[in-house]
């Protein structure tokens, strides 16, 4: 795919976040899928390629009254949508479609015909981790951390720091589930989940969902919205369990996709203004900023200390609150998706002033997979 | 209404059953490639880094040290929190997911890097779950 050469011309949330305790998981996609439409001024009618994660593409593309010429259910966890986006690029420029929706809609607090995947006791999570008390991700994506302090000298301030500034950003996001401001001592006083893990290091647990519609950027300015430019992708796995992840310090499909992404887009770290890491919990936005390169190995944490990502640093990141603050429903990529989108667009709450390259950074599972989406409100770069 | 009180159990499959069959007669089983001498796990009949299928069962030697862990104060079946949930690597190079018996679960107690040898708990007729504990005395 040429940089720059898809577009995404339609994109939205579910008109309610948070706590939608009057919807099923299947009309949050639609919700959010019918206002991705509307905001691109389409009809269900135009839409001849669909793709979403958890649900099966057909029940939702049914519900919504779409009639698909290509479809895609890639499921890899909370970066699937990021997934969905690099096949979707690729299945316009082929020809094989014109006007892409990919949904996502998950009822993650209210638990309303909620799609969770279980898992057999066949397989490798249930033999070699459940049997040892693994109680959800809180208790197994941040298994790798202690390592990861001892191998960098990584502090309990600086990983409650992550959560700190999270925080302001979300200050200044109407829509965050969180706004009130909080300290380190505050993070680091609340209630014990995982040791080291804090509840205010780990994410919410909301009800939402959001869409994005992709077109070829030739007829991006048929639209009435302003366009957000395609410019690199890249994707990739790694294991299915944490215990089974080659290095504590480092995420190898992190480093995979960013490297692609970065490489297809044609952009060096300096180019970018806005950056989205997937923060399900603390730690996450530090391995991304070191795996994307957009630091060294091993000082991500003094980064973010040294508040390079926060309000007016140099390279703000998750400016909507992200995974900790602003809404987390079980597989978060689509919302850091959405931010980045409002960012090119100009329209974030919390605007970055500017701004004319985002990545967009996704992990699956717990450090399992990987997806990375790098936008622009401008084709070429 | 409570959950029973009793650890998750596996299930073996015609892959893994002579991981399973090695915890019941106290012994940790690993695999090993003869294509490339890759050590292992988990179990499967072909080796992970070469795909070869030239590959035999061998005895691992139980010493291991403390990869990394959380303290978990989760509720789950068959565990009081807080206990910890440990990722070790073995002597011979693979890592697993265990607990850590015979040592407070606390962030003091569980030293990174902190030599461990295999003890074995039984958890049913067809289930022991390899466990590991502080090594006993010096030298290592």
């Amino acid at each position: 795919m040429k940089p720059g050469s898809i577009a995404i011309v339609g994109a939205a949330e579910t008109t309610e976040m948070g706590h939608i305790p009057n919807a099923s998981q299947i009309q949050l996609h639609a919700n959010a899928g019918l206002n991705a439409i509307r905001d691109a001024g389409l009809t269900a009618a135009d839409i001849d390629g669909y793709a979403c994660a958890g649900e099966i593409p057909t029940n939702v593309a049914h519900y919504m009254g779409i009639t698909p010429q290509w479809v895609d259910g890639t499921y890899v966890g909370g970066c699937s949508f990021m997934l969905h986006v690099r096949h979707a690029a690729a299945a316009i420029a082929a020809g094989y479609c014109k006007n892409v929706l990919i949904t996502h809609g998950e009822s993650g607090r209210s638990r309303i015909g909620l799609v969770r995947p279980v898992t057999q006791p066949e397989s490798y999570a249930g033999q070699f981790e459940l049997p040892f008390g693994p109680s959800g991700p809180p208790t197994m994506f941040t298994i790798p951390v202690m390592r990861y302090m001892k191998t960098f000298g990584l502090t309990h301030e600086q990983l409650a720091m992550v959560a700190v500034i999270q925080r302001e950003w979300a200050s200044r996001n109407p829509r965050a589930s969180h706004k009130d401001p909080i300290t380190v001592d505050d993070v680091l006083n609340s209630k014990m989940i995982a040791y080291p893990f804090r509840i205010l290091q780990c994410c919410l647990v909301t009800d939402g969902g959001g869409a994005l519609i992709l077109t070829s950027a030739d007829r991006a300015k048929d639209f009435p919205t302003r366009p957000v430019y395609v410019l690199g992708t890249g994707e990739s796995t790694e294991s299915p369990i944490i215990s089974q992840m080659a290095d504590y310090t480092s995420s190898r499909a992190f480093r995979i996709s960013g490297a692609n992404a970065f490489a297809s887009a044609g952009i060096t770290h300096a180019d970018v203004d806005h950056l989205m890491v997937y923060d399900a919990f603390a730690h996450l936005p530090i391995f991304g900023l070191e795996d994307l390169g957009f630091v060294p190995r091993g000082e991500a944490a003094r980064f973010i200390w040294d508040r390079n990502t926060a309000p007016a640093g140099k390279l703000p990141m998750n400016t909507s609150g992200g995974g900790l603050s602003y809404m987390h429903s079980g597989m978060y990529g689509m919302y850091a998706l959405q931010e980045s989108v409002r960012q090119m667009r100009g329209i974030a709450p919390a605007q970055v002033d500017g701004a004319k390259i985002s990545v967009c950074h996704g992990v699956g599972g717990m450090f399992a997979a990987s997806g990375t989406i790098i936008m622009s409100n401008s084709s070429v770069n | 209404m409570a959950a029973p009180d009793v650890k998750y159990s596996p299930k073996p499959t015609p892959e893994t059953a002579h991981f399973w069959e090695g915890t019941r007669s106290g012994e940790l089983r690993l695999q090993r490639c003869g294509s490339c001498n890759h050590t292992y796990f988990p179990p499967r009949p072909f080796c992970p880094a070469c795909q070869s299928e030239a590959i035999r069962v061998v005895p691992a030697s139980g010493k291991a040290k403390l990869y990394s862990y959380v303290i978990s104060h989760r509720p789950a079946p068959g565990f009081k929190p807080p206990y910890a949930i440990a990722v070790v690597e073995l002597e011979e190079g693979p890592r697993m997911m265990t607990n850590i018996a015979d040592c407070p679960q606390t962030p003091e107690a569980l030293q990174v890097d902190m030599p461990l040898d295999v003890v074995f708990e039984k958890l049913d007729d067809e289930i022991t779950l390899p466990l590991f504990r502080p090594a006993k005395g010096v030298g290592r």
